[in-house]
Order: C-alpha cells, then sequence, then structure tokens
C-alpha cells in the first residue's frame, strides 16, 4: 500500500483520487505505523511552505527515516519543495533536507504565481517520466522554486524565462513542483509510474 | 512558456449547472458531476465551480456536490460562492477543490486575502471580482458584491491592485456588463486589469465564439479565458477552441 501523508493541508483529496483513477490504491494517514509499513510515501502539499512545515511535526523526522531507508517517496508541490534544505517563504524555515538546494522566489519580471500549463523537458533516465515522451504539459501553481544544487539528483526543468527545476529524481526521492493529479492523463501516468517503481522496489526487498 | 489556459465555468444552483444572462435569466444546463467530467475529459485547462446561491442552509450539499465532481476531474478545480473564513477555505480544499474563489467577503474583509494566502500559499486564492462599468464615466468600473446584487463604490483597478498586495494569486474579472449576452469580453476592463496587476487575469463574461477568446488573450491581456453557454450548450468544443487559438499563434495545451 502507498501512503499519501495527511497532515492537514489542502488538495491532499485530488491525490488520492488521482491515484485510485489509474487503479491502483492509497491510503490517507498521518499513523506512524502506517507510514513505517508503506511501499511508498506520497507527501503532497498545497500551503505556504511554513505552515506546511509546522503541520508535518514530528512526522518530518519519520519521513526523512523511511525516505532515507530506500522506500520511495514523492513529493508534490510544497511536499517536492520540504525535500529541500530551506525556504524563503514568508520567513526562513528548514526543509526535509534530502536533496540539496533552496526554496527562492520565481524572479520578478514575469507572472507571478507561475500559475497554468507548462512544458517541462522529460530526460529519458527519470522514471517518473516513462512512457511519456520528450516533453509534455504540465499544470504549476507556485511562487516559489527549488534552486537543486545536488549534483546527484537529475533535473527536468521547465521554461520561465530561466530553466526553472520541475522535477527532480535522487536515488529513490522523487519530487515534482507540478500537480501530478491535475495534469490530466499526462499527470495520472506520473502516478502510475511511481506506483510502479513502489512495486518494483517492494519486489526486490 | 505557460500556455493560455480555457475554463469552462460551472455556475451551480439546486445541484443542476445553470446558465443566465447578466446574471439574471438563469437556464439549465446540465449535471455538474458529469459536465465536470466530460470538460476534464475533453482538454479543458481548468474548471471553476461557482455556487451562486451560497447559502449557509445549502453549505453541506455544495460540499458533498464538490467532492463528487472532484472525483471524475483531473484538471485545477476552483470552487466559489459565498466562501468567508478561512475554515471554509480548508473544508473546500480539503473536499477536493484546488483553489478557492472569494468575493464579497474579501471585499467585506480584505485581510481574509493575507489570512488565506499564508495558510495555502497565494496560488490558491483567487480573487473574483463582478464589474459594471459607470453610466458616467466609461473607462471605470466599480465592484459589485453579493452575486451582483450589491453595488459598491469601489474601483475595479484600484481593488486588484490592493488584492495582489494583500495576498490574491489570481483574479476572475467577470464582466456583468457582457456576461452571457455572448457578444464578447469587455476587453477595455481585461486590458485595464491585466496591465495594473502582475497576477493572472482571468476574463470572464461575454464568450459567444473562438474569436472572442483570442481577442480577450491578445487585446485584453488575459492569461486564460472562462466561459460558461459558448461550451455547456454546444455551440463549441474546448478542442475547437484551442484548434481556433493555436492556429492563430496563441500557445495552448493541445
Amino acid at each position: 500500500m502507498i501512503v499519501v501523508i495527511d497532515y492537514n493541508v489542502g488538495n491532499i483529496k485530488s491525490v488520492c483520487n488521482a491515484c485510485r483513477h489509474t487503479a491502483f490504491e492509497v491510503k490517507l494517514s498521518r499513523e506512524p505505523k502506517a507510514i513505517e509499513g508503506a511501499v511508498g510515501l506520497v507527501l503532497p502539499g498545497v500551503a505556504a511552505f511554513g505552515y506546511a512545515v509546522n503541520a508535518l511535526g514530528a512526522l518530518s523526522k519519520l519521513i526523512k527515516e523511511v525516505a532515507l531507508s530506500s522506500k520511495p517517496l514523492l513529493g508534490i508541490c510544497v511536499g517536492f519543495q520540504m525535500l529541500f534544505n530551506q525556504s524563503s517563504e514568508y520567513g526562513r524555515h528548514k526543509g526535509l533536507g534530502l536533496v540539496k538546494g533552496n526554496v527562492v522566489s520565481i524572479p520578478s519580471g514575469r507572472t507571478i504565481p507561475h500559475m497554468g500549463w507548462n512544458l517541462v523537458k522529460l530526460p529519458a533516465d527519470m522514471d517518473l517520466f516513462s512512457g511519456l515522451g520528450k516533453e509534455e504539459h504540465f499544470y504549476f501553481a507556485h511562487s516559489f522554486y527549488a534552486d537543486v544544487t545536488d549534483c546527484q539528483a537529475r533535473i527536468a526543468y521547465t521554461d520561465y524565462g530561466f530553466d526553472m527545476p520541475a522535477s527532480v529524481q535522487k536515488a529513490n526521492i522523487y519530487g515534482v513542483q507540478f500537480h501530478p493529479e491535475k495534469s490530466g492523463k499526462a499527470g495520472l501516468k506520473i502516478l502510475q509510474n511511481f506506483a510502479e517503481i513502489c512495486r518494483r522496489t517492494n519486489d526486490r526487498c | 512558456m505557460l500556455t493560455k489556459r480555457i475554463i469552462p465555468c460551472l455556475d451551480v444552483k439546486d445541484n443542476r449547472v445553470v446558465k443566465g444572462i447578466k446574471f439574471l435569466n438563469l437556464r439549465d444546463a446540465g449535471d455538474p458531476v458529469e459536465l465536470g467530467a466530460r470538460y476534464s475529459d475533453e482538454g479543458a485547462d481548468e474548471l471553476v465551480f461557482l455556487d451562486i446561491t451560497a447559502t449557509i442552509r445549502s453549505r453541506k450539499t455544495i460540499i458533498e456536490l464538490v467532492e463528487k465532481v472532484a472525483e471524475n476531474v483531473f484538471i485545477p478545480f476552483t470552487v466559489g460562492g459565498g466562501i468567508q473564513t478561512v475554515e471554509q477555505m480548508d473544508t473546500i480544499l480539503r473536499s477536493g477543490a484546488d483553489k478557492v474563489s472569494i468575493n464579497t467577503a474579501a471585499v467585506e474583509k480584505p485581510k481574509l486575502l493575507t489570512e488565506a494566502a499564508q495558510r495555502f500559499g497565494s496560488q490558491c486564492v483567487v480573487l473574483a471580482i463582478d464589474a459594471r462599468r459607470l453610466q458616467e464615466q466609461q473607462d471605470r468600473w466599480n465592484v459589485y458584491v453579493k452575486a451582483g446584487s450589491g453595488p459598491t463604490e469601489i474601483d475595479v483597478v484600484e481593488w486588484a491592485v490592493k488584492a495582489e498586495k494583500l495576498g490574491a494569486g489570481e483574479i476572475l474579472l467577470t464582466s456583468m456588463d457582457a456576461d452571457g449576452t455572448n457578444t464578447g469580453y469587455d476587453n477595455e476592463l481585461n486590458k485595464a486589469v491585466s496591465r495594473a496587476v502582475n497576477i493572472p487575469v482571468i476574463a470572464s463574461g461575454g464568450a459567444g465564439k473562438p474569436e472572442h477568446l483570442y481577442d480577450a488573450i491578445v487585446d485584453g491581456g488575459a492569461d486564460a479565458v472562462l466561459m460558461a453557454s459558448i461550451t455547456h450548450f454546444g455551440n463549441y468544443t474546448i478542442r475547437q477552441m484551442k484548434e481556433y487559438l493555436a492556429g492563430r499563434g496563441i500557445p495552448v495545451r493541445c
């Protein structure tokens, strides 16, 4: 069972709806036992970074442990941003530090938030994008972005006047700045791919 | 580069989608769950759901309906209508909405925009403005509240600028003069607001043919175009509208 971490932020239900639509079962939970026993974790998030980190509270330590134990983890939007070291959204907040980089505001001179469908170039070596071709539109809604400095991370970019990281993959840690649960068929495929990654990882163990 | 968004709007009353002209003379347009699923499937870029009755009594019914619509909608889904507090926004978001749209409550208590942005992030906070052109000054518009029934003295452009500072992440700008007329958006209004703010502006009210969408984007500077009767009553499909826009060089998601 894949566990979607329930930590009282918006749109968690959308993630569950989309997962169920792609015909794999997920459980919404914040129980440590369920999280430890999961084959993979999804860390969703519609919230300001500081609010999300506070809402996650003590769970963040557990999520970090589970992620470091090589269980697949998929961060979405603010859940993606929380994978990094810190964010400067409404103050300074520490993230999980699983991928090196900082979350900073999108440079001015363009419409902010970056909201809508943007084209992401999909590197062939990123598992989340298998079966999707070279590029695809995904739905974004954010004002801050992850400035990734981790040389172990593979990165997919979107163009917003500069190359903005749209997705990272570092070993078993996956993250997408956009919302796969809200990106139509291409987004559903990503969730399906993640479920497949979880299944494969679990079979190996 | 971001694509321009095509957004069908479901005005919902008594569990049915309805559509009127200039906010009056409502006509039935179908079942919200079916229409939502259809638009999501057909390539709409987003969906807006407005509870136009917005009474406290119907709140629970609306939440249940939002949940049902959300089960089959895999594109961004905005819900609005009578939302007054951050707690209500939280409930709506937890029911499957991705953004909440507020209008009257923000006018009455502008701080609500800030509270919402700090809690959910500004990308979640849509300020809906219902605008009506002043008779005596043709290049000015006043804000209306309470589903168009409550005039205010507030200037639309000033309110939009203030709302951006307070935390609104997007402006859903409806021309009450053009609503339901199918004669085109009020692009002077769209231009006045889109020039004054940096956040995305969704043009609303007046779409009757794909050319109107093009005009709202090019002349009005809109980042997205919202429509209801033009798609509900089967005049044009989402695909037809997108093909038209793409043919004229507008970036759209196909």
